[in-house]
Formats: C-alpha cells, sequence, structure tokens
C-alpha cells in the first residue's frame, strides 16, 4: 500500500517541482519538494518502504533531469537511509531530526549531483555552487519541512488508518 | 324663501368662496387646516412604511442575501473569465509575435511549442516542451522566439522534448560580433549569466555590440540573434577579452519556443582530434 500511495504522491512531487518550484528560486537555488517529501516519509513512525519511495523518487526525477536516473536514484537511497538512522537515533524529539536530514539531505543530494557534473566536465564553480544553489536551496527546503511533514503525517494517517504514531 | 332662491344663493356662496380660494385671499385660513392635515399624514404614513417594512423586511433579506450570493457568483465567474482572456491575450500576442519571426525568416520550417517544465536539478538549464518526435522534432534542433536563439533540443520522447538554455554551464555557442565581425565563443554558468569569451585582445568591442551565431561548427544557423554585450573586461596580461553579454531572451519567461525543424545539426565530432 506504501509502494502504492508512492507513485501518485512523488509523480504529483515531480510534477510541482518541474513546474512551479523550479522557476521560484532563492538567489540559483530551488526549493526541492522531492528531497522534502522522501525525508518526510522516512521520517514518519508508520512509514515503511522508504527504500522503494527513494528508489520511485529518483527513478521519476531521472526521467525528467538531464541528470542520468542512477545519480538522483544514489542520492535519494542514501538521503533515505540516512532519515532511517537519525529516525532510530533521535526518536525522541523528531523536529531536530527532521531538520537534521533536511540539511545533511539537501547537501547529500546537491554534492552527488554536482560531483557528477564535474566528472563529466561541466564547468561548475565549488563556491558559487555552494553559495548560489546548496545554501539558499538548503533554506527554501527547512522553510518547506514542517508545512510538509504535516501534510505527510495526514498521508501516513490514510495510507495506515489503523495505527497510531509512537 | 322658496327652494330656488336657496339654491341661488348656496350657490353664489360657493362661487365666491371658489373666486377667494382661486384668488389666495383664503390661503392663511387653507394653511391653518391643511398643515395640521399633512403632519397628521405624514405621521401616518411613516408608521405604515415602518410597520409594512417590519413584515415585508425579513422576505426582501433572504431576496436580498439570495441576490448578494448570485452577484459575488457572478463576479467570480466574471473575473476567472477576465484572467482567462488576459491568459489568452498574452499568448495571442506571443504567436502573432512567432508567426511574424516566422514570416520574416521564410527559409525555416518552424513547430511552436509550449514550455511545460524545467529541469528539476539546479545545477543544469533546462526546459520540457511539448513537442517530441511525433511532431519530426530530432536531437540537435535549434530553438528560438521572436526575440532570438533559446538553445537547442538536447533529448526527444514522443511527446516531449528537453532543450538545453543558452544559459546551462555546459553550453558554448559559436557566435560572431556584429560590429566587429569577429568570432567569438558564448558561454553559459551557473548563475544563469552568459558571457564571451576568446575574444582577440585586438578587437574593440563596446558594450551594446550585437551577438549573433555564426554558424561555424554547425551546430546552429548563422545570424541568429543573442544579445548584446553589456560591459567588456579587457586585462593586459590575459590572452583574450571576455564579455558579459544581455540576451535578448528572458529565460524566466519562456512559455512558447518555436523549433526550427529543416535544420540539421552537422555532428563534427568525428572530426575532432
Amino acid at each position: 500500500m506504501a509502494i502504492l500511495a508512492a507513485i501518485p504522491i512523488l509523480a504529483f512531487a515531480v510534477i510541482l517541482q518541474s513546474t512551479v518550484f523550479s522557476r521560484v528560486t532563492l538567489l540559483s537555488g530551488p526549493l526541492d519538494l522531492v528531497v522534502v517529501v522522501l525525508i518526510c516519509w522516512t521520517l514518519n513512525q508508520r512509514a515503511r518502504d522508504e527504500w522503494a519511495w527513494a528508489l520511485i523518487g529518483g527513478a521519476m526525477v531521472g526521467f525528467v533531469s538531464e541528470l542520468p536516473a542512477l545519480v538522483p536514484i544514489a542520492a535519494y537511497l542514501l538521503v533515505s537511509r540516512l532519515g532511517v538512522y537519525l529516525k532510530r537515533r533521535v526518536w525522541q524529539i523528531p523536529i531536530v531530526a527532521l531538520f537534521v536530514t533536511i540539511i545533511l539531505g539537501t547537501l547529500i543530494v546537491n554534492l552527488i549531483s554536482y560531483g557528477f557534473l564535474s566528472a563529466l566536465g561541466t564547468p561548475l564553480p565549488f563556491f558559487d555552487a555552494i553559495n548560489l544553489v546548496v545554501l539558499p536551496g538548503m533554506l527554501l527546503n527547512l522553510l518547506a519541512a514542517l508545512p510538509v511533514n504535516g501534510l505527510m503525517g495526514e498521508v501516513a494517517g490514510f495510507v495506515f488508518p489503523g495505527e497510531t504514531e509512537a | 324663501m322658496s327652494r330656488s332662491l336657496r339654491t341661488i344663493v348656496i350657490s353664489l356662496i360657493v362661487v365666491g368662496v371658489l373666486a377667494l380660494a382661486l384668488g389666495g385671499y383664503l390661503a392663511p385660513l387653507t394653511r391653518v387646516f391643511v398643515e395640521p392635515l399633512v403632519e397628521v399624514q405624514a405621521w401616518v404614513s411613516t408608521r405604515y412604511v415602518a410597520i409594512r417594512d417590519f413584515f415585508v423586511a425579513p422576505r426582501d433579506l433572504a431576496a436580498l442575501r439570495q441576490e448578494n450570493a448570485d452577484l459575488e457568483g457572478e463576479v467570480a465567474r466574471l473575473q476567472v473569465q477576465v484572467i482567462e482572456l488576459q491568459q489568452q491575450n498574452a499568448e495571442i500576442q506571443i504567436l502573432s509575435a512567432l508567426v511574424d519571426f516566422a514570416r520574416q525568416n521564410p527559409a525555416g520550417d518552424y513547430v511552436a511549442a509550449s514550455v511545460i517544465g524545467r529541469d528539476p536539478s539546479p545545477f543544469l538549464h533546462y526546459i520540457l516542451i511539448n513537442r517530441g518526435s511525433d511532431d519530426g522534432i530530432r536531437r540537435g534542433m535549434p530553438v528560438v522566439t521572436s526575440q532570438g536563439l533559446v538553445g537547442r533540443i538536447a533529448a526527444v520522447t514522443a511527446g516531449a522534448s528537453r532543450v538545453q538554455l543558452l544559459t546551462d554551464p555546459e553550453m558554448v555557442v559559436n557566435i560572431v560580433l556584429q560590429t566587429a565581425d569577429e568570432p567569438a565563443v558564448l558561454r553559459g554558468s551557473l548563475s544563469g549569466e552568459i558571457s564571451l569569451d576568446m575574444i582577440s585582445p585586438e578587437v574593440n568591442i563596446e558594450a551594446g555590440d550585437l551577438i549573433l551565431t555564426s554558424g561555424l561548427g554547425g551546430s546552429y544557423p548563422a545570424d541568429l540573434l543573442i544579445g548584446q554585450v553589456s560591459s567588456v573586461r579587457t586585462r593586459s596580461f590575459d590572452l583574450f577579452q571576455t564579455a558579459s553579454v544581455q540576451p535578448v531572451v528572458d529565460f524566466d519567461e519562456l512559455d512558447i519556443v518555436l523549433i526550427i525543424r529543416n535544420f540539421r545539426p552537422v555532428d563534427i565530432s568525428p572530426l575532432v582530434p
């Protein structure tokens, strides 16, 4: 059921990301809605199949983006593992886990993309990438984290109606 | 007194009174009688209206509320219509500009496409359009607007394509400076700015010089407008001059683009050592 729910939710997130949020930027950094949705799902206590969500999200982003699908898939799987790890370690203060995962997750996704493109020879000055893309994008992701987290809590309640959040 | 005499006397009195009234001689007398009557009538009329409103008003209030709701609905519907018409108007203006462009450049076989999205990666500057191989689109075809060059087709599916913009960090275009008639290379950047490189130090370039595609390399047709020089950087120890470019196309506001379908890029990669 969780995997089935992932397809429409992540497809909607990718469409929103491509049509709306990629145009709304702070400096050159946009909000990465797919990463925020993945992290919020992963950190939800009722969530299962986090790896499947990462796989589906990565494949969808890879389909839309010029980046090869393996890059977002690898990045999202790493972020998903990080989220699961932090959920177990700091389960008593989920808000801290949320913000830490958003910060580290944004860094992981952007640095993997940056590393891949740089390895292919795309001229991307490192400090420009950090100042213009990574840090502004991270701030937008942090701003979106709480509302998206609330929404994903509702989704988890809808997907697993009989269970209560720990 | 006989009956007829009495009738005559009464008639004379009535006629006399009427004559006095018409002559205005009875005005003070009538005011004494009429003013209290008017006062009384006004008082009664006011009370009547108040009592009538008391019974009728609730029905009117409900009708007014209904009417208000209907009017609000109508206003909302009209506002939506206005927005739709404004969008259609903007689209028509863009399309008419594109038609003008196609008429001015009749050698090209153009197909129009709507921009339906952007690349989710913040490091890449690509757009998605709603035309693909089913519409005869092939990889490498140039993409333009009525203002000038936008980029080129980077990937194609049956119903959509991905366009690499001039602002992409990996984009390199051979250009020619119109005034100086000198070749140079245009590059995109992470921030979305475009700049000129490889300009010979002997060339005298100034802000405002027009930049056109040169056609060298076979990736783009020649003489497509790109923008104009906004500032020049010349340092004595540099091998080449560099310049910032103000593009003619607003890459943040791309809605509809044209693909030049009859231009096939030349693949020179086998010739590169």
